[in-house]
């Protein structure tokens, strides 16, 4: 770990297609431990937005509490970040997003933020379909408190404690896809060249979008009876297919050999040309998905990439019907309705 | 036979199955009589339950302008079988007990100082119409139709009422005035001069309204430009935000598009509710959320978070009988200790304290002014009595040149300009607040990272224990701040040389301005000071020091605003005697002169004399 960024750049750094360098997307130097998957993953959010490209400060960074949740800070400097309270991050990104639709919102949780203290809170979001892109930096433990087993912990893994988790796991991506969320996908915290897209993708995508990253912790969680060590990850992964994601306004390519691939057009126009892996997986289909977790699963597999995508899907502003004006920039006159309106309604109090 | 002979002041009690549709034919008889010019006061006593269980509604009449509650029922129309005993045993000797003689009265009534009015309510009903749905209200106007003839009440009084409710369903008005019409002859026929009640119009200015106190909450929010609510439905808040709904689907639709100008999200607990309106609040939409006791307890929390990070919001806490699940129909001021000082660590939180709805409506307003002025929560303390209940109160009024007040907020105008470094928690003026800014308003300038965790001047994390100690003193600048700022306590002067002192707040204000009339007419002066919010201002020091005895007077067993003065304001404990009333009904006049007459007689504890009240 460094505590010293260098300052020096050199000056012929790509710029984006904003004009912006890499730099200005990148954040405060991480405090995490040494080899944190957590900081890869950091790496490949400032990769995503530096390439898709978005203004770094029309993007909301939003997180619960936990070794995840501090990652925000590690990136994105430029934007504003909220570091909530333990497991409700969805609530707030929830709030902010009905005041402002025009920014972009980066959700970070952890799989205790998750998949314990937060989860009525993560499947609701889901449920609303809030337009997040809904990072879980999942290594299946407390990192901050040492090094318990966290809900997304296998049955029968065990941390540098020692003794096998007892209880059976909860699979966030499945149960994403059951409660109608449009974008499910998982990732490795340890496979930038999958994960950058999938967060392009994701940031893209209207409404929520779940990427379950499963992010070893080096320090509690990285022994050899571990399902969430980099080893075990790296022999057991298996990958839906890998990938292009296509920004609106480029050119495809690459052509690939037919029937292998699969061009799923987002909702701005945007393509996701998958080349699949997995027996012919498409990926819009909730019930294949479905079964295609469950069955890797039984094998003892890892399913990575995108798991499910629903082009069509709808965010919370389209369903409540809501101006298309951000609600933050709605002017008095356009709120209050005025003396003479309250006339009226006194009248109706007589 | 005695007969309570009385003109424009009296209880009346409606005594009903819940879920018969009877609060609409009730609310019908108050307004009529508020029609008349004549204050009346009605009160919902409700089971919390959807269909079956007993309910009350009393309306108090009373020309002099008495809005508490009212112990002692004049008349009652008892409709309930279940609890028809117990009113019949509740109304006072001489008073009147109209029931539904279509089963006979059980042989225990057998009181010789009541007036029977029997009228055969469900016969009558069955007769004249059909519809099984429409015989189950109906029967209940047949009982409005009888009032109206044993009191006096105006008919075309009635019948307009009637037809206005109904204006879009005229055959229902028919039907209606058809059932008003059978009660009316009916009384007539059999109980001409039977009851010695009567109203007698009285002169109104026509201005004041009959309105509850949730809707003015709503109307509050729609004023001061609210559009963000995240909520979890309880009782008794839950028609706070329902009627927000209403008003914002009359008045917050893009013309051109139809779409809204607001966004209502119901929450999967309170402490989404609370997070959606935290998350809109900072992100620079006005925002709140509803609850009652228990959803408080859930947003203590984030309370915590929003007062440490500074981000404005507005809860409205419309409380109800705790602890715990409580009686969750049933009204109190029992959440007071908890909302000053919701969650963990040293906490403070802005209270206003309304008494009417024109209150509701005014400090909705200025709530959300004040919330983003000081970037602090700001708790609403209403009450289901204050709620749910209509009261007649002045009607609401807005200033169209008002200008919201947003606080201190910089724009990306005002980031360019700064000519030093911009920090966050970094308090430029002395007031204790500090300039903020909202996401997207600049590309390079302005961003900074929202934290509960101990931050410094520029919002990095900090466990530098100066640093942090230097934030907390700093938010005590800022409550010295909100102590100039929010509505200052209203002293009446009865007696400029009284020693005795009486303080209240919210829905206890009208029974307590009874009470001291009630005193007075018995030679004991009682000045009067009604909080309107936490922290105390100046005024109410004042108002403690210069009395030698001083009656808190509020709906809760512990004495929690007599708690909060000693603790905040430093005061003996020994001045200030608490008068209280907590059993879930309104309080009334009677219940606090109760309480006061014998401590009136209780030795002084500060000097030799009685505090009689008498001048010395």
């Amino acid at each position: 770990m460094t505590f010293v960024r260098p300052s020096f750049r050199h000056p012929q750094q790509p710029t984006n297609a904003l004009g912006y360098v890499r730099k200005d997307y990148e954040g405060l130097i991480s405090t995490l431990c040494a080899g944190c998957g957590h900081d890869s993953i950091s790496n490949a959010i400032i990769q995503a937005c530096f390439e898709i490209p978005v203004e770094p400060h029309k993007v909301v960074k939003m997180s619960g509490i936990g070794c995840s949740s501090k990652t925000p800070a590690y990136f994105l400097d430029r934007s504003h970040g909220f570091n909530s309270v333990h497991g409700r991050m969805p609530s707030i990104a929830t709030g902010a997003n009905m005041a402002n639709r025009d920014l972009i919102y980066l959700g970070v949780s952890g799989d205790g933020d998750t998949a314990s203290i937060g989860m009525g809170q993560f499947i609701h979001a889901l449920r609303r379909d809030l337009n997040l892109t809904y990072v879980v930096m999942n290594n299946g433990c407390y990192g901050l408190t040492k090094g318990q087993d966290s809900a997304t912990a296998d049955r029968g893994s065990r941390t540098k404690k020692g003794a096998p988790n007892p209880f059976e796991s909860i699979d966030l991506c499945e149960m994403a896809i059951q409660l109608g969320a449009g974008f499910v996908a998982r990732g490795f915290s340890g496979d930038k060249q999958q994960l950058v897209p999938l967060l392009k993708a994701a940031l893209l995508h209207r409404g929520i979008a779940l990427i379950d990253v499963i992010s070893p912790c080096v320090t509690f969680n990285n022994s050899s009876g571990s399902t969430k060590s980099y080893q075990y990850v790296r022999d057991h992964i298996e990958a839906t297919g890998t990938f292009d994601f296509i920004p609106l306004q480029q050119e495809i390519v690459v052509q690939y050999e037919e029937g292998a691939t699969q061009a799923v057009t987002m909702h701005d126009g945007s393509i996701i040309q998958l080349h699949k892996n997995v027996g012919g997986v498409d990926v819009t289909s909730r019930r294949r998905a479905l079964d295609l977790l469950e069955a890797e699963r039984e094998q003892g597999r890892l399913l990575t990439g995108i798991l499910f995508l629903d082009p069509e899907s709808e965010d919370t502003h389209a369903i409540l019907n809501t101006t298309l004006t951000p609600l933050n920039q709605l002017t008095q006159a356009e709120l209050c309705p005025g003396a003479a309106a309250l006339e009226q309604i006194n009248a109706r109090f007589r | 036979m005695s007969r309570i002979e009385k003109v424009n002041d009296y209880v009346v009690r409606f005594a009903n199955v819940n879920g018969t549709g009877s609060a609409s034919a009730n609310n019908l008889f108050a307004l009529a009589i508020y029609r008349m010019g004549v204050p009346v006061t009605p009160k919902n006593i409700f089971p919390s339950n959807i269909q079956g269980l007993p309910t009350w509604f009393e309306v108090r009449v009373s020309g002099s302008g008495y809005l508490a509650r009212r112990a002692g029922i004049d008349l009652t129309v008892a409709v309930n079988g279940q609890t028809l005993v117990q009113d019949y045993n509740e109304v006072l000797p001489g008073g009147y007990f109209l029931y539904d003689s279509t089963k006979r009265l059980p042989d225990e009534c057998r009181r010789d100082d009541l007036n029977v009015i029997a009228i055969p309510l469900t016969q009558l009903c069955n007769d004249a119409f059909t519809d099984p749905r429409l015989r189950q209200l109906l029967k209940n106007i047949i009982y409005i139709g009888a009032l109206a003839q044993l009191l006096d009440i105006d008919h075309g009084v009635l019948t307009a009422a009637i037809s206005g409710q109904y204006a879009k369903k005229p055959q229902l008005a028919e039907s209606n005035l058809q059932a008003l019409e059978i009660g009316y002859t009916y009384a007539a026929n059999h109980f001409a001069g039977a009851c010695g009640l009567r109203v007698e119009p009285q002169p109104t200015s026509g201005e004041s309204i009959l309105m509850d106190g949730n809707s003015a909450l709503a109307l509050g929010a729609i004023y001061a430009g609210a559009t963000v609510a995240g909520w979890y439905p309880i009782t008794p808040s839950t028609s706070v935000v329902e009627a927000f709904e209403r008003y914002a689907n009359r008045y917050r639709i893009e013309a051109e598009t139809g779409r809204k100008r607001f966004a209502i999200i119901q929450a999967e607990d309170e402490l989404a509710a609370i997070g959606i309106a935290i998350g809109a609040s900072w992100n620079g939409a006005r925002a709140f959320t509803a609850t009652s006791g228990p959803g408080l307890s859930l947003m203590a929390e984030f309370l915590g978070l929003a007062y440490y990070a500074e981000i404005p919001v507005v809860l409205m806490d419309v409380q109800r009988a705790g602890p715990s699940t409580g009686m969750p129909t049933r009204s109190q001021q029992s959440d007071i200790l908890d909302a000053a000082y919701a969650s963990h660590g040293d906490t403070k939180h802005v209270l206003l304290f309304p008494s009417d709805p024109t209150e509701c409506f005014e400090m909705a307003v200025a709530a959300f002014d004040l919330a983003e002025r000081l970037q602090t929560p700001v708790i609403i303390m209403s009450d289901l009595d204050l709620g749910m209940n209509d009261h007649l109160c002045a009607p609401l009024s807005w200033d169209d040149s008002r200008r919201y007040d947003r606080g201190k907020v910089l724009d990306a105008a005002a980031l360019e300009a700064l000519p030093t470094r911009w920090g966050r928690y970094l308090d430029v003026d002395g007031d204790g607040i500090c300039y903020r800014t909202y996401p997207g308003t600049h590309p390079s300038k302005g961003a900074y990272f929202t934290r509960g965790t101990s931050h410094n001047e520029y919002s990095g994390y900090t466990e530098d224990n100066t640093i942090y100690r230097r934030g907390m003193e700093r938010l005590a600048r800022k409550w010295q701040t909100a102590r100039d700022l929010v509505p200052a306590a209203e002293a009446t002067e009865r007696d400029s040389e009284t020693i005795i002192g009486a303080i209240f707040y919210g829905t206890t204000s009208a029974a307590a301005l009874e009470a001291i009339d009630l005193l007075a007419a018995e030679g004991v002066a009682i000045n009067l000071l009604r909080l309107k919010a936490f922290p105390f201002g100046p005024e109410v020091k004042t108002f403690i020091d210069r009395h030698r005895r001083v009656f808190v007077i509020e709906q809760n067993r512990d004495g929690q605003m007599r708690q909060l003065l000693i603790g905040e304001g430093d005061f003996p404990p020994a001045k200030l005697l608490s008068v209280l009333n907590f059993d879930g009904l309104p309080i009334t006049a009677a219940t606090i002169v109760d309480q006061i007459q014998p401590l009136l007689a209780a030795p002084d504890p500060d000097g030799d004399t009685e505090p009689s009240g008498e001048k010395p």
